[in-house]
């Protein structure tokens, strides 16, 4: 389901949107502990000059870190207290893990990421499997429900992506084989005996399960990945030859702090080249100027990816991803900016470790 | 605008024009080269059981005939630049092989040449690897010889190979497995696709079927899945390249040669007879081969013979891609020289080590000539052979020169994978052929870079890849 909005109509419910997220996080009715105390701090007050999501720029990025060292109990907002929440933490983050709490906004996504695609692309009641990090993360629970939204079960085989980190640091490449080895195994094992029709992976485990089976013989409809980086080529190989053409297929981009970007349709001109638009207004994706970050850069060029989450549940303004992205313009799904083609920050001076997921 | 040239992938014979590709300009031309992303390759190892059965289908000696005629195609031939009708000449690639590599013309040619002898010699290449074993052994899988039936069987269903871009010379390492009906499955490096896929051409238009070639330019991890998706590999590269592989006993790994001439005390008193040899052994190729001398050991008169050969080495200086004289290779990429020659400055901090050819040398050992970054030829007396600059290789004319005692060379050579040995001293000469450190020894004043056709390169590719087991019984039915 696409967005009814015209692009002006969607810039208006952002401002608005961004004003009523400010009263609440910043009110003492209903605000955390943490921002409260900020503002207190802050020298200006985000209630009086916060007045459009431009006016953002007021606050300066996000350092995640607080995310490590600050109890989760001081991002609890007033409004929820004494709510038991979920607490999520990051994919790959080793030491101390940087932890997010929530209690609905991972319902809120993905029942829309569901709403997005018709009954038929991950068909209704049947069977999910779910093969990659679960643990601590949001992305297990979310799976679950979004099967459970959509009538179905959903079946679990997991990866520990901390340990497969650790093995390739060790320089324990052959463990780190044997580990991934073991998790297709246990998905081949599911995928034969059970009847599943739609599965969420990432891009590399659905590439291996691909080479031990035809998913298409084993009845996949819907395949849903994300996690890692997709060039125009890989996509294209997935969507040809790991899905031979007769599997849906959504790659989606996110994390435990956003949430999840929804890829628009592909067509023939995109030449497989994905873009991805945050679930706007709860998140906004912007693709700005690494040395003046309060810049976007001109449609179609690189940038590095800032990404501001504004739910009733988590405020967390103009935080800079290590990824970068190319800023694409709205589409006919989404009248507000993507990012394309994203890729590790600064991928092409540096050497990245993206691991076997 | 003219279109650019586009080097496609090779997925067991079939071309594939990948999304993901690098680009490069070649004689006034852009050159596109398709880049595999490492599924893709997982996933085409799985149909090198028909690649296989093509090449088991014709016999070893037409496969053999077919090699001597694509050695010709090689060197003289008119072969697809890419995807397209467009036509590479022989210097259509020369030019575009040293505007990559920075390999001067003279020495492109040369490496043609190198690689023609071993394709048009490769029944001498074929009978040194299987210590002359008949042709038709690699089409019954027995043969007898001496009375006794000997079966070979092959322990890979193909080869795969990591190439380096250092020089094209390496590409005769792969040849033979292909005429011992083992698919290659190849990844250039990233700065020659050029010489791989000429001679793929060379190799299709003599005769071999063209399932029988992958040629994967990818990345790391598409060259990881490479080495682990074939039975059989060789990977060249840097001691992290083999520290990382060393555990695995399918791949063979070709880390830095650290090749040496050792001059025993029976010529150490003639060492002027034989300057230009030790020159040949530092110099050749510009200094790039593993096989080039690293090191120069004698027993006494090192600082004579070091000003000599820094005296002869200063006289190679650097010159235009077409200069006929070229002996120096320009750097593709001048970050790279300039982070030797860095290197190499901040070890002469460390006493005990001068730089000889700097008393003769033209300008600094970094010196940007003729639209291109060199390092000129540069050799170290070394006091010590612990000195951090004594065993050490770079990817241009750079060697060490150390006095030690015939007795103690042994000792401090360390791997190395030629060694010139300069003697006749029949007891030194077997400790030579015993030490476990040498891969290839040249026993008198040969060059390191000196080749014999019928003497294994690196390792036995035949033994690499057949394997012999016992066979007894009634053979009637084979």
């Amino acid at each position: 389901m696409s967005s009814t909005l015209t692009i002006p109509q969607a810039q208006a419910a952002l401002d608005a949107w961004t004003r009523e997220m400010v009263a609440w996080h910043f009110s003492p009715a209903t605000g955390c502990d943490y921002w409260l105390k900020w503002a207190e701090q802050a020298g200006w007050n985000p209630l009086k000059e916060i007045t459009c999501f431009a006016d953002l720029t007021k606050f300066s990025h996000f350092d995640d870190e607080v995310l490590r060292k600050e109890q989760p109990e001081r991002f609890v907002p007033k409004a929820y207290a004494g709510r038991p929440y979920n607490v999520f933490e990051t994919g790959g983050t080793t030491g101390m893990p940087k932890q997010r709490i929530g209690w609905d906004d991972y319902k809120v996504d993905y029942e829309e990421f569901s709403d997005h695609y018709g009954p038929d692309f991950f068909p209704k009641g049947g069977n999910w499997l779910m093969v990659g990090p679960t643990g601590p993360r949001r992305l297990r629970l979310a799976v679950e429900h979004l099967a459970n939204y959509r009538g179905s079960s959903c079946y679990f085989v997991d990866l520990d992506p901390r340990w497969v980190k650790r093995l390739i640091a060790m320089g324990e490449f052959a463990m780190a084989r044997k580990y991934q080895e073991h998790v297709i195994d246990q998905a081949v094992t599911i995928i034969r005996h059970r009847k599943i029709t739609s599965m969420f992976t990432t891009p590399r485990l659905l590439e291996s399960l691909a080479e031990r089976i035809s998913l298409v013989q084993a009845g996949l409809k819907g395949v849903f990945a994300g996690g890692t980086t997709m060039t125009p080529q890989y996509v294209r190989f997935v969507v040809e030859e790991v899905l031979e053409g007769k599997i849906n297929f959504a790659p989606t981009y996110g994390n435990t702090l956003m949430g999840l970007a929804i890829s628009r349709k592909l067509k023939p001109e995109d030449n497989y080249s994905l873009t991805y638009y945050a679930p706007q207004p709860r998140a906004i994706l912007r693709v700005v100027n690494p040395d003046r970050p309060e810049e976007t850069v001109p449609y179609g060029e690189y940038g590095r990816v800032e990404l501001t989450t504004m739910t009733r549940e988590f405020f967390m303004p103009r935080f800079l991803e290590r990824d970068e992205a190319i800023r694409r313009p709205a589409c006919d799904e989404f009248p507000w900016d993507g990012v394309g083609d994203v890729r590790p920050f600064q991928s092409l001076t540096k050497t990245i470790i993206e691991g076997v997921y | 605008m003219i279109s650019p040239l586009h080097i496609p992938i090779l997925r067991l014979g079939r071309p594939y024009q990948s999304l993901d590709k690098i680009e490069f300009t070649a004689a006034g031309r852009r050159v596109e080269v398709s880049m595999a992303n490492s599924g893709l390759i997982r996933r085409d190892l799985q149909g090198l059981e028909r690649a296989g059965a093509a090449l088991q289908a014709i016999p070893c000696a037409t496969l053999a005939s077919y090699c001597e005629k694509a050695a010709e195609l090689f060197l003289h031939g008119e072969l697809p630049w890419g995807l397209g009708d467009e036509r590479q000449s022989p210097e259509d690639y020369v030019v575009a092989l040293s505007q990559l590599t920075g390999l001067p013309h003279s020495l492109g040619r040369a490496n043609m040449g190198k690689v023609h002898a071993a394709m048009a010699n490769i029944r001498a290449v074929l009978a040194g690897l299987t210590r002359g074993l008949p042709l038709e052994m690699f089409d019954r899988g027995y043969i007898r010889q001496g009375g006794i039936d000997v079966n070979f069987f092959p322990q890979t269903e193909s080869l795969g190979v990591l190439l380096p871009s250092n020089s094209p010379g390496v590409n005769s390492l792969w040849l033979p497995a292909l005429v011992m009906k083992i698919p290659v499955v190849l990844k250039p490096g990233r700065e020659d696709p050029l010489t791989p896929f000429r001679l793929v051409q060379a190799m299709i238009a003599a005769g071999f079927p063209r399932e029988a070639f992958g040629f994967y330019p990818t990345s790391h991890d598409g060259g990881d899945a490479l080495l682990f998706g074939t039975g059989r590999a060789i990977a060249f590269g840097s001691d992290a390249t083999v520290k990382k592989y060393a555990p695995y006993r399918h791949i063979q790994v070709h880390g830095s040669g650290r090749s040496k001439v050792l001059i025993g005390d029976d010529y150490a008193d003639q060492w002027e007879q034989h300057l230009d040899v030790v020159v040949q052994s530092i110099a050749s190729n510009g200094g790039r081969s593993c096989i080039n001398a690293s090191a120069v050991l004698i027993s006494r008169h090192r600082d004579a013979l070091a000003d000599a050969l820094a005296r002869k080495l200063a006289a190679i200086v650097p010159r235009a891609r077409d200069d006929r004289d070229a002996l120096l290779c320009g750097f593709a990429n001048p970050s790279m020289a300039k982070g030797i020659n860095e290197r190499i400055d901040e070890l002469l901090q460390t006493p005990g080590a001068e730089d000889v050819t700097a008393r003769y040398r033209q300008g600094p050992r970094l010196i940007e000539a003729h639209g291109q970054t060199f390092l000129q030829p540069t050799l170290i007396s070394c006091r010590d052979p612990e000195h951090p600059l004594a065993n050490t290789e770079f990817m241009f004319p750079f060697a060490s020169i150390l006095e030690v005692p015939q007795a103690r060379m042994l000792d401090v050579i360390g791997e190395s994978l030629v060694v010139s040995a300069f003697t006749r001293d029949r007891a030194w000469t077997v400790d030579l052929m015993t030490s476990t450190n040498i891969e290839r020894l040249n026993i008198g004043p040969y060059p390191t870079n000196r080749v014999q056709w019928e003497q294994p390169h690196e390792g036995n590719l035949f033994e690499f890849l057949y394997r012999r087991r016992a066979l007894q019984g009634d053979l009637v039915a084979v």
